[in-house]
């Protein structure tokens, strides 16, 4: 390293930092203290409790405010004479366009989702800007080089696909804990609390065929909100449960599930145990907010309770929705930061799991797998911080032959704990990277444009704001500076079956789609098939030549549902992610693999490593895990 | 996370605002470990740019207490690599090390208690060691790594001893837990138990050049002979430059020819590296250091996951960050 241009280069260099969170603090600290003096940084997110043990820029104090612009203040007090200019927003806003990446001459990323991960990458592309890539998990990680025409860009390898559940598991045949947790979350919970217009895939067997008209789901008018929660109760553990077990079918080789009612759970009169919230109420403190552990004198979330105390939980839980947070029924989204939110889905899996004989959990754990936290340590942070700046300070000085992706494992491989190897080649049949065309399978009579819009462009091809071609003409624009003219006429172009659309979408009809703001256009070659599997092929298309990652999703019928979400791109520090080793590499990636353990670390609980036979690296935080979100749905917070 | 009952936790358990605070690392290495963390004593002698790494990630990790000796007083150059003094004369005007660190990190994690301890690591009493369960010593002089290290050992209860040291661009770590058993997590889930016998740091330099695996990064050596050219010359750690590559060239091939080992084994460059670097930390290669570091600790705490036996190396030149074994039953 030849220090004096190291330093030029440094002084000279104008950086994006994208993410402050856990490898973001690390890296502004580092960036700063060797000598970095003009740093942009974005992020949306504000600071929480759970981010205080390793985003060490943030204290107590700071909790609900921007983490950009409290890490830009933090390191000032250090630093106070460098430039740092906070963005707090998203970086798939229209303002961080291909002009705004072009003014920097390295963007790092310390990201927690690939969604945003993805477009980061694009714009790098387009505005021809090298991208140093990071995740950890745990005490894994990775970084990697991403130089236009130099290496491979993040798009290239195959993401791991993360896992999906058959909608019959989750309904009716749940054998793991996991999809108890789906069940109370996705169905159960949203059911109850979240936008009753949204589809939902409960099931529900009426007591009586010709009152199936009326919701059980409803409270009748003047219900007593114990009954009512007793109710719901005996219907969704007990009398589902019985009705599903006279399909005698489902159960020739399984185990039979244990209907559930309340005198089961709670024999000594259920209506006066519940709810007795002052025998157990910590006088000394008001709770800020409502807590069915607290009301009933739990305390320890580590603990295991048992069917009668779950069973207390979320009577309690449900009877406290109703009762301190009415205003927000009816659009609640699941959040892991909403205790009584974990409360109520911990019990309902809990009870659901008893039934069908598959272990309990506590609520720590229960939390864990519901919000798909992410493990995340300071120290993995702090070591893939220093080596993106290793990196970084390479690209600056144009030292491509040394670029190197790193790999930081948890179990040493040819005794290396960091792990150096060299950067891949680009893929040249990427559809990001290189211009090669990617073909669709669809039901041309059958599909509307909408459903190729929504499944195929925004969620595979991750595109923000698509505009479709079928030839020459435009069937669809999305963005807001439409004539309202045109947007109606797109509107209507939307509900319309593909072979049907002004230009119609036929077998051998090739697309192009194209997203300004990311410059990036793809091809599509449109191939009819008349006939998909229901379970296997949920989207009721295929798309090929396409390496990105697969939606997590629980229902068959077409309404994606992402399982388990996080619920935003909050407090993961990013992910490590696998890459697959190709064959006629250099270097194989299955090195790394020597010792095996490092792969069976990535296997978390929350399954988001696809498989041992790809590589190390990410998600955690940070890899070896990809957090699939819905879009629309951004970051919930409650009102209160 | 409210609800779970703050200030709830019954003897032993941890706390509500504990498992809050630390709810994503509990779900890495545990809840037993995240107690015994809490429980442990950690001495770090030495502050500069690669220790006050370490010092921030087990303050966060929420290590029990953390003291801090190092009596020199604060000048310009140890603003460098270090990001818990402020650049500010009028608040680190006349103060120790130490005293503006401990200030600094106080702040970072209220559940841990940060404290200053006057003296001189070379003159420290055996019993006073005896309050931690964990040492580090960073750019101390080879006799007094070598004194501590003996020290720790000397006592009845268990000490790990740390010494860890960035030059520019290069690092090195040197573990010795003496006897140090922890369980292991098998590819398929399962558990066993592991023991592991350390050398001490005289024992392992006292291991024969010619001996050693042929593959072995040549930082051990060149390592070797720049604390041996110091304690020589009766320099402190990193007051050397450039101008002493003759006399260090002279000093390594004595040392290579008392142990039968081919001088041509450690490159010069990397030798005039290491010689120009003096104090210089490189930031970056500071933060892996002390990072790895941090984790060693947690480890060797918690009773829990591989460890590293017994130097670890990583130089930014080749980006490898590598573990050697040192010892004189593994040699040969």
């Amino acid at each position: 390293m030849a220090a004096a241009s190291s330093e030029e280069a440094i002084k000279a260099a104008k950086v994006l930092m994208v993410g402050a969170g856990g490898i973001g603090c690390e890296l502004l600290k580092t960036l700063a203290l060797s000598g970095f003096s003009d740093i942009h940084i974005i992020d949306l997110d504000t600071i929480e409790v759970s981010n205080l043990n390793r985003q060490f820029l943030f204290r107590q104090s700071h909790v609900g405010q921007s983490k950009a612009k409290v890490a830009r203040d933090a390191v000032l007090k250090f630093r106070p004479n460098i430039s740092i200019t906070p963005y707090h927003a998203n970086v798939k806003d229209s303002q961080f366009n291909v002009d705004f990446f072009k003014q920097f001459n390295v963007v790092l990323n310390g990201l927690d989702n690939l969604d945003a991960r993805r477009h980061v990458n694009r714009l790098c592309l387009a505005a021809e800007v090298p991208l140093v890539e990071s995740g950890t998990t745990g005490f894994l990680g990775q970084v990697t080089v991403h130089v236009k025409g130099k290496t491979e860009c993040y798009e290239c390898q195959p993401k791991p696909v993360p896992k999906s559940y058959p909608v019959c598991t989750i309904t009716s045949t749940p054998s793991k804990f996991v999809h108890c947790i789906v069940w109370a979350k996705d169905l159960l919970f949203a059911k109850l609390f979240g936008d009753k217009n949204q589809d939902n895939d409960l099931n529900v067997h009426s007591k009586d065929d010709s009152s199936s008209k009326t919701d059980v789901f409803e409270r009748n008018l003047d219900e007593d909100l114990k009954k009512y929660a007793q109710r719901i109760y005996d219907h969704v553990f007990g009398y589902n449960i019985e009705a599903a077990l006279g399909n005698e079918e489902t159960w020739r080789n399984r185990r039979r599930p244990n209907p559930i009612y309340i005198r089961d759970a709670l024999p000594e009169d259920a209506v006066q145990q519940n709810g007795c919230s002052q025998d157990h109420k910590n006088e000394e403190q008001e709770p800020s907010e409502p807590s069915a552990m607290v009301s009933l004198g739990l305390r320890n979330p580590q603990e295991i309770w048992s069917l009668a105390d779950n069973s207390r939980v979320f009577l309690e839980a449900l009877k406290l929705f109703f009762e301190k947070r009415e205003k927000e029924t009816g659009n609640l989204i699941f959040d892991k930061d909403d205790q009584l939110a974990v409360e109520f889905v911990t019990a309902a899996a809990n009870i659901r799991a008893s039934s069908f004989g598959i272990p309990l959990h506590s609520l720590f754990e229960a939390k864990g797998v519901a919000g798909n936290i992410v493990h995340a340590v300071a120290t993995t942070n702090a070591i893939i911080a220093g080596l993106i700046v290793i990196e970084a300070i390479k690209v600056l000085k144009g030292d491509y032959q040394n670029y190197r992706m790193t790999y930081c494992l948890e179990h040493p491989s040819r005794k290396m704990l960091l792990m150096p190897v060299e950067p891949f080649e680009p893929n040249k049949s990427c559809y990001v990277c290189s211009e090669t065309p990617l073909v669709l399978e669809v039901n041309t009579k059958t599909t509307k444009l909408r459903e190729v819009v929504e499944k195929v462009i925004k969620s595979k091809l991750g595109m923000n704001l698509p505009l479709v071609m079928v030839g020459a003409t435009l069937v669809f624009e999305d963005g807001d500076g439409l004539e309202p003219d045109e947007a109606a006429n797109y509107a209507l172009n939307l509900e319309k079956i593909l072979a049907e659309l002004p230009a119609p979408v036929l077998n051998g009809t090739k697309l192009t789609v194209e997203d300004f703001q990311q410059e990036l256009k793809c091809s599509i070659n449109i191939k009819h098939r008349d006939e998909f599997d229901t379970e296997k092929e949920p989207d009721g298309m295929v798309l090929a030549g396409w390496s990105g990652p697969v939606d997590k999703q629980v229902t068959s019928n077409g309404e994606k549902k992402p399982v388990p979400s996080a619920s935003s791109t909050e407090d993961l520090d990013g992910t490590a992610e696998d890459t697959s080793a190709k064959p006629g590499m250099k270097r194989k990636l299955n090195e790394i693999l020597e010792s095996k353990e490092n792969f069976d670390a990535l296997q978390n609980p929350s399954d988001v490593v696809s498989s041992s036979a790809q590589v190390v690296d990410d998600d955690e935080d940070d890899d070896l895990v990809m957090f699939d979100e819905d879009p629309k749905q951004g970051k919930k917070k409650r009102s209160q | 996370m409210d609800g779970g009952g703050a200030g709830a936790g019954a003897e032993g358990e941890l706390t509500a605002q504990e498992t809050a605070l630390y709810d994503r690392q509990i779900r890495v290495w545990g809840v037993d470990a995240q107690k015994r963390l809490s429980k442990a004593h950690v001495l770090v002698c030495g502050m500069n740019g690669t220790t006050i790494e370490f010092c921030k990630n087990i303050v966060l990790a929420g290590v029990g207490s953390l003291s801090l000796m190092d009596d020199h007083i604060v000048t310009e150059d140890d603003l460098n690599a270090n990001f818990l003094i402020p650049p500010d004369e009028s608040i680190y005007g006349g103060r120790s090390r130490a005293e503006v660190c401990c200030e600094s990190l106080k702040d970072f994690n209220p559940m841990v208690r940060v404290s200053v301890e006057k003296g001189d690591p070379s003159l420290i009493d055996g019993q006073f060691l005896d309050k931690f369960d964990t040492v580090v010593v960073s750019r101390a002089s080879l006799k007094t790594k070598l004194f501590i290290n003996d020290s720790c050992r000397k006592r009845n209860k268990h000490i790990a001893f740390y010494a860890i040291d960035c030059k520019d661009s290069c690092g090195e770590i040197f573990v010795d837990l003496q006897e140090h058993s922890y369980v292991q997590k098998k590819p398929g889930g399962e558990t066993e138990q592991q023991q592991l016998t350390y050398p001490s740091l005289q024992e392992a330099i006292s291991v024969l050049w010619n001996g050693l695996p042929r593959k072995m990064t040549k930082l051990y050596f060149a390592m070797r002979v720049l604390e041996n050219y110091e304690l020589s010359e009766g320099r402190s750690p990193g007051e050397t430059t450039l101008s002493d590559m003759p006399a260090v060239l002279a000093r390594m091939k004595d040392m290579c020819d008392k142990m039968s080992f081919n001088e041509s084994q450690i490159p010069a460059p990397l030798m005039e590296r290491l010689l120009s670097a003096g104090k210089k930390e490189h930031p970056p290669v500071c933060a892996i250091l002390g990072g790895i570091l941090g984790q060693e600790v947690i480890k060797s705490i918690s009773y829990k996951g591989d460890t590293i036996k017994n130097f670890f190396y990583f130089d930014a030149a080749d980006g490898k960050g590598v573990i050697e074994n040192i010892s004189p039953n593994s040699a040969n």
